[in-house]
């Protein structure tokens, strides 16, 4: 475990508070992408470099850095939407409620038993505000797209926390992990597209006044 | 009688240094223009000019609106005094004098928008309101940078911050550093409404703010108040130079000289952001203020945790 890698969960934190305050979806797209392999270099970073972790972060970085921004950025191409344009909350308070939830991450990670080499990283804290960050994103957007990016951005908190046990973790898990995040990218997609081809937007919040 | 000539080299410096920048970055803007641009002297030769014209004052104005940019000079020159220069020590230095040195901008603010107010014309009022807006939320990013500072070199005041920063530290909590220097640049380019934030050169009505609050000065008082935003630009430049270009060499004439040096640099960086900008929509400045004070809570944060 070394600071390289805290310096690189800082700019973590940092992607977080870009996405919930950009209203452009490509620039959530992008940055999705970038914290997908700045997460995919990490485990190469903090432990001895052998086969298996390789092998996981060159699937991280592959999915994550340009298969899955493809595939939603497909998606946007399809739909034909750039930007979120009424969120249920605001960008500059959602902004203030991703940083007071950044700072309860880490008052929460300084509360957990955790392994004494794991006292003073930022492993914990950055991954439980990433967690929250797509959690705030699942909820305050409206947009069907903003919404697969804040699942992402949860999922990305997931792998954070399993950077501490990389080596523990066989690679099977780590694939089928990423797989399973594949397919269901690839079916938001599709979901996505039906939307807007049924109700002409993929504004969800219309969603709940369905007739028959 | 060594501090004496670095003193005497400190206050020269901040009298006649300051209109410099802005000639620096009128010749950068224009050299991404395209043209020759104006001389590097030439905001001096304006100065100057405008202080031999007369002066006329409005009939609704009273006492305060002729006050307004002498205490707004003045309070400037005094925080000027507690800004170390070059690796050498402030004139004032005491502890918490940092607290002293950013309400001192506070009161030169509080009069310009007084003096704006005076005039009893809208636009003007229109015009404090906003820097009154923009200020307060510049606020909190400058304090938590001065924080991180504090926790950083262990001392409470200014010149103990800035000289004791030490270089090591870029290297301990880079991260953290770098993100105050981030939050520190959007302070700099908002206090001295500079684009994105305001232009200086427009006088369009929706767009200005600070141009709008001096549109009643003329001549010596016009003069003053163009001296006394040169100035401030000096002063919180100088804070950003001492943390970004941690330079210290041991010998006090390389150290005054890298000092300029970085300071003419930090005004070509200004003038580049200017010419490969837009000013922000209106709208979206309290939005990136707002990110400038997370980014700079965020590094307190980082700089907290880390054990001394």
């Amino acid at each position: 475990m070394n600071t390289f890698a805290d310096q690189l969960l800082v700019l973590v934190f940092l992607l977080n508070f870009m996405v919930l305050g950009s209203s452009r979806i490509g620039i959530a797209i992008r940055v999705v992408a970038v914290q997908g392999m700045v997460l995919g270099l990490i485990p190469s970073l903090i432990h001895q470099v052998s086969p298996h972790l390789l092998l996981i972060s060159v699937g991280m970085v592959g999915v994550k850095g340009f298969l899955i921004p493809a595939l939603l950025n497909r998606a946007v191409r399809t739909v034909g939407i750039k930007r979120e344009e009424t969120p249920f909350l605001g960008y500059v308070p959602i902004m203030l409620v991703g940083a007071v939830a950044t700072a309860l991450a880490f008052l929460f990670a300084d509360k957990l038993p955790l392994a004494p080499q794991h006292k003073d990283l930022l492993f914990v804290p950055a991954a439980i505000a990433t967690l929250m960050t797509g959690f705030l994103l699942l909820v305050s957007r409206k947009k069907a797209i903003s919404q697969v990016t804040g699942y992402l951005i949860l999922e990305n908190g997931i792998f954070i926390f399993g950077l501490l046990l990389t080596e523990a973790m066989p690679v099977m898990v780590e694939a089928g992990a990423l797989l399973d995040l594949l397919v269901g990218i690839f079916v938001m997609g599709i979901i996505i597209n039906q939307i807007s081809q049924e109700f002409s937007s993929i504004d969800t919040s219309r969603l709940t006044s369905l007739k028959e | 009688m060594h501090t004496a000539v670095n003193t005497l080299i400190h206050l020269l410096l901040t009298l006649l240094l300051p209109p410099l920048l802005l000639g620096v970055i009128n010749r950068t803007k224009a050299f991404f223009a395209g043209r020759t641009g104006a001389p590097l002297l030439q905001p001096y030769h304006d100065m100057l000019r405008l202080w031999r014209k007369g002066s006329v004052f409005s009939s609704t104005t009273t006492w305060l609106f002729r006050a307004g940019p002498l205490v707004t000079l003045a309070a400037t020159l005094a925080a000027a005094l507690l800004m170390p220069l070059g690796n050498q020590p402030a004139p004032l230095a005491f502890t918490g004098d940092m607290i002293l040195f950013a309400y001192l901008f506070g009161l030169g603010r509080f009069f310009t928008v007084a003096a704006a107010l005076d005039t009893g014309s809208s636009f003007e009022g229109m015009g404090g309101a906003r820097e009154a807006t923009f200020s307060c939320l510049a606020e909190p990013a400058l304090f938590f940078s001065l924080v991180v500072l504090a926790r950083v070199s262990s001392s409470l005041s200014l010149s103990g911050m800035l000289n004791d920063f030490p270089p090591a530290a870029w290297f301990g909590s880079g991260a953290a550093l770098l993100l105050m220097a981030g939050a520190l640049f959007i302070v700099l380019l908002a206090e001295n409404c500079r684009i994105p934030f305001d232009d200086p050169n427009t006088h369009l009505e929706l767009t200005m703010i600070h141009e709008v609050m001096v549109l009643d000065h003329s001549g010596p008082g016009l003069a003053t108040v163009l001296y006394g935003a040169s100035l401030k630009l000096f002063l919180l430049g100088a804070l950003f130079v001492h943390i970004t270009v941690p330079f210290r060499s041991g010998n006090v004439i390389i150290d005054w000289c890298a000092f300029v040096g970085a300071m003419v640099l930090l005004a070509v960086a200004i003038g580049t952001v200017e010419s490969t900008m837009a000013r922000l929509r209106l709208t979206r400045v309290p939005q990136l203020l707002v990110s400038a004070s997370l980014l700079s809570a965020f590094a307190m944060l980082l700089v907290l945790r880390q054990s001394p």
